[in-house]
């Protein structure tokens, strides 16, 4: 008689799920191993992710066909300054229809009841394609015109110490009036943003007089990109032109790879799993091995290798799938909770799924010592037991 | 006379290594024709259970041939015995090797779940086979709750679910008090009625002896002789002819060998 191709699952997964639910206490070591193996991967993943975009969050918002960068910028916060008279020399480019300046870096902000706080400031015109505070809910945009205004988000309010609208301070010993709020415009390097009219915001920073940091271009309609940017690069010295993705990438590779942030959040997630998998291996070897006498039996009546494999394998997918289970209610926890935080933990559908993948992949790894342990069985044994 | 379904020649077989190597087989020749219910008796360790885990495709042996349905299993690798082991050979154990954490009717039902036969027929099957076993009122009951004549029965309907040509049982009543042991016994020897499939028993207990057609006895790896119950009838007849195996210790007439044994039975013999 041979066996037929369709292969009854029903008793293998019956017997897989008993022999996991039999001994207790070791399913839930199991499940628990899983559930911190999969959640320490799930927050790590999840900075990475939220730290991706949170590095591009300004360069996504910057409405710009083409950035003029100074030479050898590596990121978004770069402080290298570009010649003011560059946006003229622009400006004088076919197909050039708008080169806005915009103006960055670090101040200090007094805290109104006590200390300064170092602070990130924005400048842009309030005119034109500049790069503009979003997800405005106070305040609105025309008010930045007024004398002092600058815009902060709702998140920073206590670091700030303000708490509303028209709340005054001083960035850099100059006024400073609270005209705007917005919501969850957060930076990855927990320093707060201010945006500020350009002049106010050169004047918080101190910049030297004739400087910006980056000049944002915009194309009439129906020009060649590539000519443009060829045409700029040669007429403009010491500086770089870029495309929104290509400064994205720059900065990303700056912030995730060139400081070792990104390495290090990979390699916490990496010990996760190898962690994760040798708690799994070992409980399905140890499971595997209380129940070697019912392998062995299976073994004499003559079922195949390949279907105690699938009874392990069974197991292993099961404690993976509740494991999984339990990880992603947690994971959606901890996302929510750190939702309105500095750094929030984002929870994508691929990394979802990749997370899924990675558990079943992490248990069947697992269960590579238990199958080698029963490949060998002796079916005889059932004879001196 | 039918073809035996296990036919094994000369076998014999080392276990163990070195300093502790024992010659457990000595040239063994035994077939195992269907329609029979053969006991294979002797001292503890005289090589009992090494025999039958060589007929049941269980051990290699280390020199000598056995074929089942006459196909010689030498070289055959541990999947094919398995292959062997799974659609021709029902095994029943001393401590029976249900799997306690299914129920009767799983227990049952794995012997053909494991040949992929599809659970529908299966389970019918299955069920079926508990019910000729006296267990339909038990085939949800797991193992634990079962007594232990209960799960030998139980046992007993997983090695004939799949119409096994070979059953072979190491020591089935061995475990149980008399009654139970009965029980079993006259199962396998109803058993043993189909003319398709032979029953080797392995047993210590004499009440076993009426539902022999045939005894084997071993000592220190060897066939000693071999006695046939028909003899209880006076019928002496076919003992020389009945079988196609080798007899090495056993010269035919030999009546004082056998004969003491027969009138030591306990109990009368089913009816076949
Ligand atoms: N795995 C093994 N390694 C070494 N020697 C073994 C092994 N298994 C059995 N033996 C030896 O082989 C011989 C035959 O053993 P076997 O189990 O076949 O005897 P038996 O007739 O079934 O005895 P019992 O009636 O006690 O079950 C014994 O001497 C035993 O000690
Ligand atoms: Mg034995």
């Amino acid at each position: 008689m041979k066996a037929r191709p369709t292969m009854s699952t029903s008793l293998i997964i019956k017997i897989a799920s008993r022999n996991l639910l039999q001994d207790r206490l070791r399913f839930i070591a199991t499940i628990v191993g899983i559930v911190f193996s999969i959640v320490l991967v799930n927050i790590q993943m999840g900075l990475f992710l939220s730290f991706e975009r949170m590095v591009t969050t300004m360069i996504d918002h910057a409405p710009a066909d083409l950035w003029i960068v100074p030479f050898g910028t590596k990121c978004f916060e770069d402080p290298s300054l570009l010649d003011a008279q560059d946006r003229t020399k622009a400006l004088a480019v076919p197909g050039v229809s708008q080169a806005t300046p915009v103006m960055i870096g670090f101040s200090e902000w007094t805290v109104p009841n006590g200390g300064t706080t170092p602070v990130f400031v924005i400048g842009s015109d309030e005119s034109g394609a500049g790069l503009h505070p979003w997800n405005v809910t106070q305040g609105d945009t025309a008010s930045l015109s007024s004398p002092n205004a600058v815009a902060v988000d709702a998140t920073y309010f206590g670091r700030l110490g303000i708490t509303k609208l028209g709340d005054t301070t001083e960035i850099r010993g100059q006024k400073a009036r609270i005209s705007e709020i917005t919501d969850g415009i957060r930076s990855f390097t927990t320093t707060p943003y201010v945006f500020a009219p350009l002049a106010r915001a050169q004047a918080y920073m101190g910049t030297p007089p004739g400087k910006v940091s980056y000049l944002l271009v915009n194309l009439a309609p129906n020009t060649d990109i590539a000519a443009v940017r060829n045409q700029l690069q040669t007429k403009l010295s010491k500086v770089e032109v870029l495309t929104p993705d290509e400064f994205r990438n720059r900065s990303r590779n700056f912030w995730l790879f060139g400081t070792g942030a990104g390495a290090a959040l990979f390699a916490g997630a990496l010990l996760g799993a190898i962690v994760g998998t040798v708690i799994i291996a070992q409980t399905l070897y140890s499971s595997t091995k209380d129940h070697l006498n019912e392998f062995a039996t299976l073994r004499a009546i003559g079922s195949s290798n390949l279907y105690i494999n699938k009874i392990i394998i069974s197991q292993a997918v099961l404690s993976a799938v509740i494991g999984f289970a339990v990880a992603a209610g947690i994971g959606l926890i901890v996302v929510g909770m750190t939702a309105r935080t500095a750094l929030p933990i984002v929870m994508t559908p691929e990394l979802t799924g990749g997370l899924f993948l990675l558990t079943v992949l992490m248990c069947v790894t697992s269960s590579v010592a238990a199958v080698v342990q029963v490949v060998r069985i002796d079916p005889a044994r059932v004879f001196r037991q | 006379m039918t073809a035996p379904v296990i036919e094994a020649t000369d076998i014999t077989k080392t276990l163990g290594a070195g300093a502790s190597q024992v010659r457990a087989l000595n040239g063994v020749s035994l077939a195992l024709t269907g329609g029979e219910l053969t006991l294979l008796m002797g001292p503890s360790g005289s090589g009992k259970t090494t025999l039958l885990s060589i007929l049941g495709c269980m051990l290699t042996p280390t020199s000598g041939e056995v074929r089942i349905l006459g196909r010689s299993i030498a070289g055959a690798p541990p999947g094919q015995l398995a292959e062997l082991r799974r659609d021709h050979i029902g095994f029943i154990f001393q401590n029976y090797h249900l799997l306690p954490t299914l129920s009767a009717l799983d227990n049952v039902r794995l012997a053909l779940d494991v040949r992929g036969e599809p659970a529908g027929t299966a389970l019918a099957k299955a069920k079926d086979v508990l019910a000729t076993v006296g267990l339909s009122h038990k085939i949800n009951a797991f193992p634990r709750q079962l007594s232990g004549g209960e799960q030998q029965r139980v046992a007993i309907a997983r090695a004939i679910v799949g119409d096994a040509s070979a059953i072979l049982a190491d020591e089935p009543t061995g475990a149980l008090d008399s009654e139970n042991g009965h029980a079993v016994m006259l199962l396998l020897s109803r058993i043993a009625r189909d003319t398709n499939r032979g029953v080797l028993v392995v047993t210590h207990d004499p009440r076993a002896l009426p539902f022999a057609d045939r005894i084997i006895h071993m000592e220190d790896g060897r066939i000693l002789n071999e006695e046939y119950s028909t003899t209880i009838n006076g019928k002496r007849d076919w003992f020389d002819t009945a079988t196609s195996f080798r007899r090495p210790k056993v010269t035919a007439g030999d009546e004082a060998d056998w004969q003491p044994a027969h009138e030591a039975m306990s109990y009368a013999p089913a009816a076949k």
